[in-house]
């Protein structure tokens, strides 16, 4: 949180754009995928699961929504069944994780193998096309001025953390990731948070993928690859931990808006964009770091 | 006295194995049962019956009086029975709070939690049991005793009407313990029923009011505790009489001081290290937990850095940077903490007896040599009586008294000129142990200096020559056998004499 606004003094200091709405405004609608998924995926990782596949169902649900409206279903329904189709792929790995004790590292690669290759064989490995204005203005309207995704992406995080903070069947997670036999013996239903859990990134990986194709008018069948690793990155640098219990919604989303706000000052200053990756990977392992010397002192100072 | 639980002939079988046969018992309102019994004797299986994650196979359990079956933990305590395991269930990232009213947080509208509540309900809950700690802070910055408690408080606060404790002292200071039996005593004036189950017996008579030791899946005895002795005890839990537990002292003759510790120091950890150790001699090291006895004896083996001192053996200095180095010189380090640092635990008895010194059992290649390997720990396994159906059964399946048989065996492969044991008899029941120290004797008996870090007074006093005893970081008394006293390690341990008063000058 400091660093973020220690280095945004910096930035708008060096160079005046940077502070500027426009810049913004285009800082948050490059974020508002990543920002979305991160919601669902913090929540996933506090209760000790970890989802590959959303970059896949991102483009899924693009892609059926697409075919749906391009068969002349109206926007609402076309968007449900979307949804729809990303929720089936979260309910596959939570069920492939719960009941067959799957580790979600295979099964959510798998899956995201699965659902790729089947969003290319039914859309023929091509972009969906000439999408109607009905749909396309969730991701291209305007509310106050505001781009749609802007406004969606941050409603949900501020949902999402005071879910996370204060509803007793949201805490859950941290019991489940924290000591999964303890969380059991509390009465917790793990399986169901568990599955839930696998659903809800899913879902939100869904509305991430409306608002990209609505944002572009076309469902693009090669969209989100990677987007898993930035997720689960911002995530971390956020405060969760891949070993569960521990991390919350706003952590992961300034984690997301930490890396965005990199990217646009490293663009910005002229670097060459090259050195994006590095970097992010460098402050990915510094957070950490800075994380565990931190806990260190803590337990020290006992 | 009201009857509150009585299990009636319960059976329970594993393939291949009787662990607990029509085993009856019951326990009043408000008592104190104390429950011991060699590895193996079927004290976990009953309490996992009784705890609802095992069911019986025939037998049936009665909880005041009514039949009760459970199909899983959550149902036991449900009904009034909870088990307090003795690896910690709480979750570190969450506040004190929210670990005791885990999941049963006070909620308001939508099911969101009100936290004020929850948070004086803590600490109304904490007061009561006098635990000096703030509801809001976080269980990874308490320490491991704290934890435990917490741990036992959180199952207190269901209300159970029977709490089965697994050595529950296992991780805590003595301060600790006696804060946890004063706050039993209370529950128990409270009408709370206690299933107590230990491998320290002294700690029997100090809690217990009644004591049933089990035996291969059968009870054998049922005593008041001012009706039994501790040796009676262990005769029953055994089924049959140890002459001595620590072998038959002989007067042994020390050779000369070949291994010599010379100002050792660790910054934030111990200083000013300097003793001598003999051939053939058992040197202790007393303390309390938290004293830095484990931390010398990793220095010493080079697992962890030293800032200053001097390491002598047979008259030449050792540069010790690593544990390769020491392991390379003849020194060893047995750890306490056998299952995270001792020993491979997803890898075959085989496989651990030969891995200090693989080289042995390689050719010039590279290529493992599999029927040497065999053939050693063939003979390995038949020496130190390790009980085990074959070489290739992996260590995590042994009990805990073999799993330190294998450790021992596997690093005396190596034929060590000192070796360091760090507590190597914790978890380990009374048959077992006794072979360890019989183990123990005979390396000193052929020449081998001993270091021997313990906790179990009766352990040191039974097998040592010399005892240093560690306070904070140093040596702050050095006793020789003829000064052996139980109350006087125990108080210098504590830091509560001052130096030297009664026994030799430290050094020497």
């Amino acid at each position: 949180m400091i660093v973020l606004l220690v280095a945004g003094i910096i930035m708008s200091i060096v160079s005046p754009v940077f502070l500027s709405l426009a810049n913004i405004e285009a800082i948050l609608i490059a974020l508002s995928m990543e920002g979305t998924i991160t919601i669902g995926m913090a929540i996933l990782l506090i209760s000790g699961g970890f989802d590959l596949s959303v970059g896949s169902t991102l483009a899924f649900t693009g892609v059926v929504t697409g075919l749906c409206l391009n068969a002349g279903v109206p926007a609402v329904p076309a968007m449900i069944l979307g949804l729809m189709a990303a929720q089936m792929v979260g309910l596959a790995n939570g069920l492939l994780v719960t009941r067959m004790g799957i580790n979600p590292f295979i099964t959510t690669l798998g899956t995201a193998m699965v659902v790729r290759g089947l969003l290319l064989v039914i859309a023929h490995g091509r972009a969906v096309l000439n999408l109607p204005s009905s749909f396309t203005v969730i991701g291209q309207g305007r509310l106050y001025g505001v781009q749609h995704p802007i406004f969606v992406m941050l409603f949900l995080v501020i949902v999402g953390e005071i879910l996370v903070r204060n509803s007793r069947f949201f805490r859950q997670s941290y019991y489940i990731g924290g000591n999964e036999r303890a969380a059991r013996l509390s009465g917790i239903n793990v399986d169901l948070v568990k599955i839930f859990n696998y659903c809800l990134v899913a879902v939100l990986a869904g509305v991430a993928g409306l608002m990209i194709t609505g944002r572009f008018g076309s469902a693009s069948v090669t969209i989100g690859v990677g987007l898993e690793l930035r997720v689960i990155t911002a995530a971390i640098i956020g405060g969760a931990s891949l070993s569960g219990g521990e991390g919350s919604v706003l952590g992961a989303f300034l984690g997301a808006l930490f890396m965005g706000f990199l990217a646009n000052a490293l663009n910005l200053l002229g670097v060459d964009v090259y050195w994006q990756n590095l970097v992010t990977g460098a402050l990915l392992i510094l957070a950490v770091v800075v994380d565990v010397l931190n806990e260190r002192r803590k337990t020290r100072q006992q | 006295m009201a009857e509150v639980l009585r299990a009636e002939s319960i059976t329970k079988s594993f393939p291949g194995i009787l662990a607990v046969d029509h085993l009856s018992l019951t326990l009043e309102r408000g008592e104190i049962l104390a429950l011991v019994g060699e590895n193996g004797a079927g004290k976990s299986t009953l309490m996992h019956i009784l705890g609802g994650s095992l069911r019986p196979d025939e037998g049936r359990i009665l909880l005041e009086g009514q039949t009760v079956s459970f199909s899983s933990p959550e149902d036991a305590i449900r009904a009034g029975i909870s088990v307090v395991p003795q690896e910690l269930s709480l979750v570190g990232s969450l506040s004190v709070a929210e670990n005791i009213f885990a999941n049963r947080q006070p909620v308001g509208p939508l099911k969101m939690i009100d936290w004020r509540a929850l948070y004086a309900d803590s600490e109304t809950f904490l007061r009561r049991f006098e635990l000096a700690v703030s509801p809001r802070r976080l269980v990874k910055h308490l320490s491991i005793g704290q934890q435990q408690i917490l741990e036992i408080l959180k199952a207190i606060s269901t209300n159970p009407k029977v709490l089965i404790l697994d050595e529950p002292t296992s991780s805590l200071t003595e301060g600790e313990s006696v804060y946890l039996f004063e706050s039993i005593r209370k529950l128990q004036k409270q009408g709370m029923s206690f299933i107590y189950v230990t491998h320290k017996l002294f700690e029997v008579f100090s809690i217990a009011s009644r004591v049933v030791v089990l035996r291969d899946g059968e009870l054998v005895g049922s005593k008041k505790v001012d009706e039994v002795s501790e040796d009676e005890l262990v005769a029953m839990m055994v089924g049959r009489q140890i002459s001595s537990l620590y072998g038959e002292r002989t007067e042994r003759v020390l050779g000369e001081a070949y291994f010599k510790i010379e100002r050792l120091g660790r910054k934030r950890h111990f200083s000013g290290i300097s003793f001598e150790l003999h051939r053939g001699e058992i040197l202790g090291m007393a303390g309390l937990v938290g004293a830095r006895r484990t931390e010398i004896g990793r220095s010493i083996f080079g697992a962890d850095p030293v800032d200053s001192g001097h390491i002598y053996l047979n008259g030449e200095e050792l540069t010790i940077v690593h544990p390769q180095d020491a392991i390379h010189k003849g020194i060893v380090y047995l750890t306490e903490d056998r299952k995270a640092q001792g020993l491979f635990l997803t890898m075959s008895v085989e496989d651990n007896l030969v891995a200090p010194n693989l080289s042995e059992f390689t050719t010039r290649l590279g290529a493992l040599l599999k029927r040497k390997m065999e053939t050693y720990a063939g003979r390995v396994v038949a020496e130190y009586a390790i009980d085990t159906p074959s070489i290739s059964k992996k260590v995590l399946n042994l009990s805990g008294g073999n799993q330190q048989k294998v450790l021992v065996a596997t690093w005396m492969g190596i034929r060590p000129e000192v070796i360091i044991f760090d507590e190597p008899t914790r978890g380990v029941d009374v048959g077992a142990r006794a072979e360890i120290y019989q183990k123990i004797l005979q390396f000193a008996a052929e020449g081998t200096g001993v270091i021997l870090i313990s906790s179990d007074m009766a352990e040191l006093i039974g097998m040592c020559d010399r005892i240093l005893v560690i306070h904070e970081g140093r040596i702050t008394w050095e006793a020789g056998r003829e000064d052996f006293n139980e109350e006087t390690i125990l108080a210098r341990a504590a830091g509560l004499a001052s130096e030297n008063a009664n026994g030799k000058p430290q050094g020497g």
